[in-house]
């Protein structure tokens, strides 16, 4: 390879050609060219240039803080105790935090949330985990040694499909993930090389999940693969759908009849507004149905402390629990995990306080639940208040955001923007969120992100912004669609 | 019958660290010396299946880990993360301004005002220019790029994962050095790479020394595609610090083999004695200027968890790459972002120790101190441990320049024996026996690889005098009885 004046010039070690081809087809739309686009945005209204907004409204990723959701005070006064034990002699902290950040801090090397923990998460965390758990799911035994903490929910995720993908062409593992999905799923399956088997959420059903759709999909994946794992999030992201119980049963009976591992999303179990809808935790369903399936279906369930009621993203915290999980591959997934050293121990802490809240008879109970309650009711107000004036808008169909933090309407694109966004080498909803984003300042994340059925499209939008801006949010995306539509017409 | 019957041969092929084994023992013992206390106290004697053990406590210096030996965390960074959880504490004079000051600083840059927010993917921005910032002032000028730099967990698997091609019809290769960080070995073949092992010289203080650079890439020919050459200085577990001729030598290696440079400099503030001063390989690199300095790919590892910090726990450090190819690093850009972000808190440790507190600031007479007595206790303990192990007969220690004591054992013929007929590594054998009859666990040199028929354990030096006292105390005590055992 010769520069133009004639010099050699030796090509890069490392290129294109020769890097690993997996990560070559990893996507995640979440943080993806939009949000790339909005952030440029936002350094240009800094510098004072000129624009049709003000700020950038970030409504593309589920961060809650961001958003101006206050963190609850309980938990970060014992984490302010455990950052800085002498604090403990001050008495503006209640005893009920003392108490906490004291056994935290007990548990961990040289009494310093700054020591590295075990592997799999402090002990005592681990096994509060497991008694919130039994208590959760009626008094169905949750063993500690199940539990292994991570880096958010997503670290736990990853490390399960690690263990889980295998196999060479026919035989490589096939992982069954919703469309639409997170798309950490879909950029962990790039990454690790495994095949990816879609199935159909109906949107006519309230993105409900049909057991036959996922009999047809398993079907036809068994021609090109061998599939292992079917992934669930429930509460759905981004559709917002929480599933029945009589679903999650027949989900059970479907992986235990095609020898399937169940890698169950919970992260949003706390996020349920909509009337009539119930979380139901995929182990306890899976223990009700008797031995026959408690004691051979394999699964893990996934939880993280970015969501639900503490928003708490940045401080990445999570855990799984895994089910029936053969002792030689536990073995395995404990020398995996050894790899990362240990999940950040100010998210472990944060753990354990979220399995172990105040109680009736503590101090800090009252206002611990007033603010609990007020985030939770916030968000089902919002969740209510987005659909009302999406269903509003001719053209964007947005069905009930039954639970978790986002709206996934269906907008119809007229066929001129369509053929605008080929020209411009876009796909046709990212076109729409781009102009959306220029116009409005709105960021958004494009359906195809997530996957949709072909033709329709989407975008996603969380509705953590408070109820007056997301209010205005609403109105003003809800105003450009029709502008949008009429420009295209 | 199971589904997960078939596990990945990457995820096998990572070798079972006997650290982990003892840290189970270790547990089991704790726990026997719980309850036998407990016994004592209710004048009972222990079950005569448990044997009594002539210690109290266990002490493990086999983590890397100083906060778990016993040093005392800076106040500075306890109360600074204090205040940026409970905010409410900026406002109050409960501490002082200082900290104060510089939480209101972190806070400013967190979305909503919140450590619970995500980052960008690189990390806080004003972050990620302090972290470039360091590096240039570090480096004597020589330019680093707030968009080279991403903060990340600690881990090192991201640059990993793109550099290992299982698609190509070679499997990858990344030159490792013998002795090597056990988790970069275990990180490397869990990715189904093949690790290419370079002896550095224990009889030169173990020197790299580049011929064997040479061996090891001839070694490689027909095996695997080597493409990376991971190096670590200063060492883990070996206690070296490359000389600047090293390192310019290593770069030319690489730069004439077309060889990616992974260079682990996470002990880079831990050095101290005579003659041993660290200086990075980005600024080696600049300073051998161009050709060399724009086409050499370089990618630094540092964190916030070793050092006078010892943040372990909240898992913050970086990695600067430099000359990597455009669109790859959109690539690396899009791997890091499906992470989301660092813990912001790892986020803040990393900020205050690329710009901890300067003189003149109000915080500074109380971080120097504090600092000043790391740095003194880490020089004495260094110079006791040489002094005691040196002096043991069948130990012998190269010159420490970092926190691992890595010494040689001169094992006996009859204690080799007795560990091959326990199906145990010689110095695994050596370890578990030490922690069984002497309560201490230090990581036995199998862990990290070391030259056919030499046997080595490794312990950590950052820990509070008296505890290196004892460490040493027992330490000897059982050696020379284990000596006299298998004579």
């Amino acid at each position: 390879v010769t520069e133009s004046n004639g010099v050699p010039c030796r090509g890069k070690v490392l290129t294109l050609d020769n890097m690993n081809p997996n990560v070559r087809r990893v996507e995640y739309a979440v943080r993806g060219a939009i949000v790339q686009r909005a952030g440029q945005i936002e350094k240009e209204l800094k510098e004072g240039v000129k624009k049709p907004f003000t700020e950038v409204i970030k409504a593309n990723i589920g961060d809650a803080h961001a958003m101006g959701q206050k963190p609850i005070s309980f938990l970060r006064q014992v984490l302010a105790l455990c950052s800085y034990p002498e604090l403990l002699e001050d008495n503006k902290f209640p005893e009920d935090a003392k108490h906490r950040a004291r056994r935290i801090l007990e548990a961990c090397g040289g009494h310093s949330i700054g020591a590295y923990s075990a592997s799999q998460g402090i002990e005592c965390v681990r096994q509060d985990v497991a008694r919130y758990i039994e208590k959760r799911d009626g008094g169905i035994p949750s063993n500690p040694d199940n539990i292994y903490l991570s880096t958010g929910a997503s670290d736990a995720i990853v490390t399960m499909l690690k263990l889980l993908v295998c196999g060479e062409g026919r035989d490589r593992t096939g992982v069954m993930i919703s469309i639409p999905q997170y798309p950490l799923y879909s950029a962990a399956l790039a990454d690790l090389g495994a095949v990816q088997i879609s199935y159909y959420l109906d949107e006519d059903k309230c993105w409900s999940l049909d057991v036959a759709e996922l009999k047809r999909a398993v079907d036809a994946a068994r021609q090109h693969c061998n599939p292992r794992v079917l992934c669930i999030i429930n509460p759905g992201n981004p559709t917002g759908q929480v599933q029945s119980r009589q679903c999650i049963e027949d989900v059970i009976r479907f992986a235990k009849e095609e020898h399937l591992f169940l890698m169950a999303d919970e992260v949003y179990q706390d996020n349920v507004y909509a009337e009539g809808c119930k979380f139901h935790s995929f182990k306890k369903v899976l223990f009700e149905m008797g031995p026959a399936y408690s004691s051979t279906v394999e699964m893990a369930s996934f939880h993280s402390t970015s969501k639900c009621y503490m928003g708490e993203c940045g401080f990445r915290g999570g855990y799984m629990e895994v089910i029936n999980m053969d002792p030689e591959v536990k073995a395995q997934l404990t020398k995996l995990v050894s790899v990362r050293l240990c999940p950040p121990v100010p998210g472990q802490a944060l753990l354990d306080l979220v399995v172990n809240p105040p109680q009736p008879d503590e101090p800090s109970y009252n206002t611990f639940m007033k603010e609990r309650t007020a985030v939770l009711a916030a968000l089902a107000e919002k969740a209510r208040l987005t659909e009302q004036i999406f269903n509003e808008v001719p053209g964007v169909t947005c069905n009930p955001v039954q639970g978790a933090m986002y709206t996934f309407p269906r907008i119809a694109l007229p066929q001129k923007a369509i053929d605008k966004a080929k020209e411009e080498g876009q796909v046709p909803d990212m076109f729409y969120c781009m102009r959306l984003l220029e116009e409005e300042g709105i960021c958004l994340v494009p359906g195809s992100g997530f996957g949709q059925r072909e033709g329709t499209f989407h975008f996603r939008m969380t509705i953590l912004p408070p109820t007056e801006k997301l209010k205005i949010v609403l109105q003003k995306i809800s105003d450009f669609h029709v502008r949008f539509t009429q420009e295209f017409s | 019958m199971n589904v997960l019957q078939e596990i990945i041969p990457n995820v096998k092929n990572m070798k079972q660290l006997q650290n982990l084994v003892l840290a189970r023992r270790a547990s089991q013992i704790k726990e026997e010396l719980r309850q036998s206390e407990f016994s004592n106290l209710c004048f009972k004697f222990t079950c005569s299946q448990r044997v009594r053990k002539p210690f109290k406590e266990v002490i493990n210096v086999s983590w890397g880990d100083a906060h778990k030996t016993g040093m005392k965390p800076l106040s500075f960074v306890q109360q600074v993360l204090a205040a940026c959880l409970y905010p409410q504490l900026v406002n109050s004079d409960r501490l002082p301004v200082g900290v104060r000051q510089r939480a209101q600083s972190l806070l400013k840059g967190c979305d909503g005002g919140s450590v619970g927010s995500y980052t960008a993917t690189r990390g806080i921005s004003e972050r990620v220019h302090r972290v470039s910032e360091f590096i240039t002032r570090r480096d004597g000028g020589a330019p680093s790029y707030p968009e080279n730099i991403f903060i990340s967990p600690g881990s090192q698997w991201n640059i990993l994962n793109v550099l290992v091609n299982s698609e190509a019809s070679h499997r990858t290769g990344v030159l490792t050095p013998v002795p090597c960080y056990s988790i970069a070995l275990m990180s490397i073949r869990g990715l189904g790479a093949v690790t290419v092992p370079y002896n550095l010289n224990e009889e030169q203080g173990w020197e790299l020394q580049v011929e064997e650079l040479h061996r090891a890439l001839e070694s490689a020919k027909g095996v695997c595609n080597p493409v990376a050459l991971y190096v670590i200085n200063p060492g883990n577990p070996a206690g070296y610090v490359q000389s600047r001729k090293s390192i310019q030598e290593v770069i030319q290696f690489v730069s004439e083999k077309r060889l990616f440079l992974l260079a682990d400099e996470v002990y880079q503030d831990c050095v101290h004695g005579e003659n041993s001063e660290f200086v990075s390989y980005k600024r080696v690199l600049a300073e051998m200027g161009p050709p060399l300095s724009d086409t050499v790919e370089l990618a630094s590892f540092h964190s916030a968890s070793k050092g006078f910090m010892g943040e372990c726990g909240l898992r913050g450090g970086y990695v600067e790459l430099v000359n990597l190819d455009l669109a790859v690093m959109k690539y690396i850009y899009k791997l890091f972002s499906t992470d989301a972000c660092a813990p912001v808190l790892g986020q803040f440790a990393l900020d205050m120790m690329m710009k901890p507190p300067q003189p003149g600031d109000p915080s500074y007479p109380l971080y120097s101190m504090e600092t000043q007595h790391i740095r003194t206790t880490l020089v004495h303990n260094v110079k006791r441990v040489l002094e005691v192990v040196n002096n043991l007969p069948g130990f012998c220690c190269q010159p420490v320049k970092g926190v691992f004591a890595f010494p040689r054992l001169h094992l006996p013929p009859k204690a080799i024996q007795k560990a091959k007929e326990m199906g145990m590594q010689p110095d695994a054998f050596y370890c578990m026996r030490l922690l069984e009859e002497a309560g201490v666990i230090v990581s036995p040199g199998c862990d990290y690889g070391q030259k056919e028929g030499t046997h080595h354990i490794r312990f950590y030096i950052m820990t509070p005098e008296d505890t290196m006292e004892e460490v040493l105390r027992r330490l000897s005590s059982f050696h020379t009885q284990f000596m006299k055992d298998f004579s």
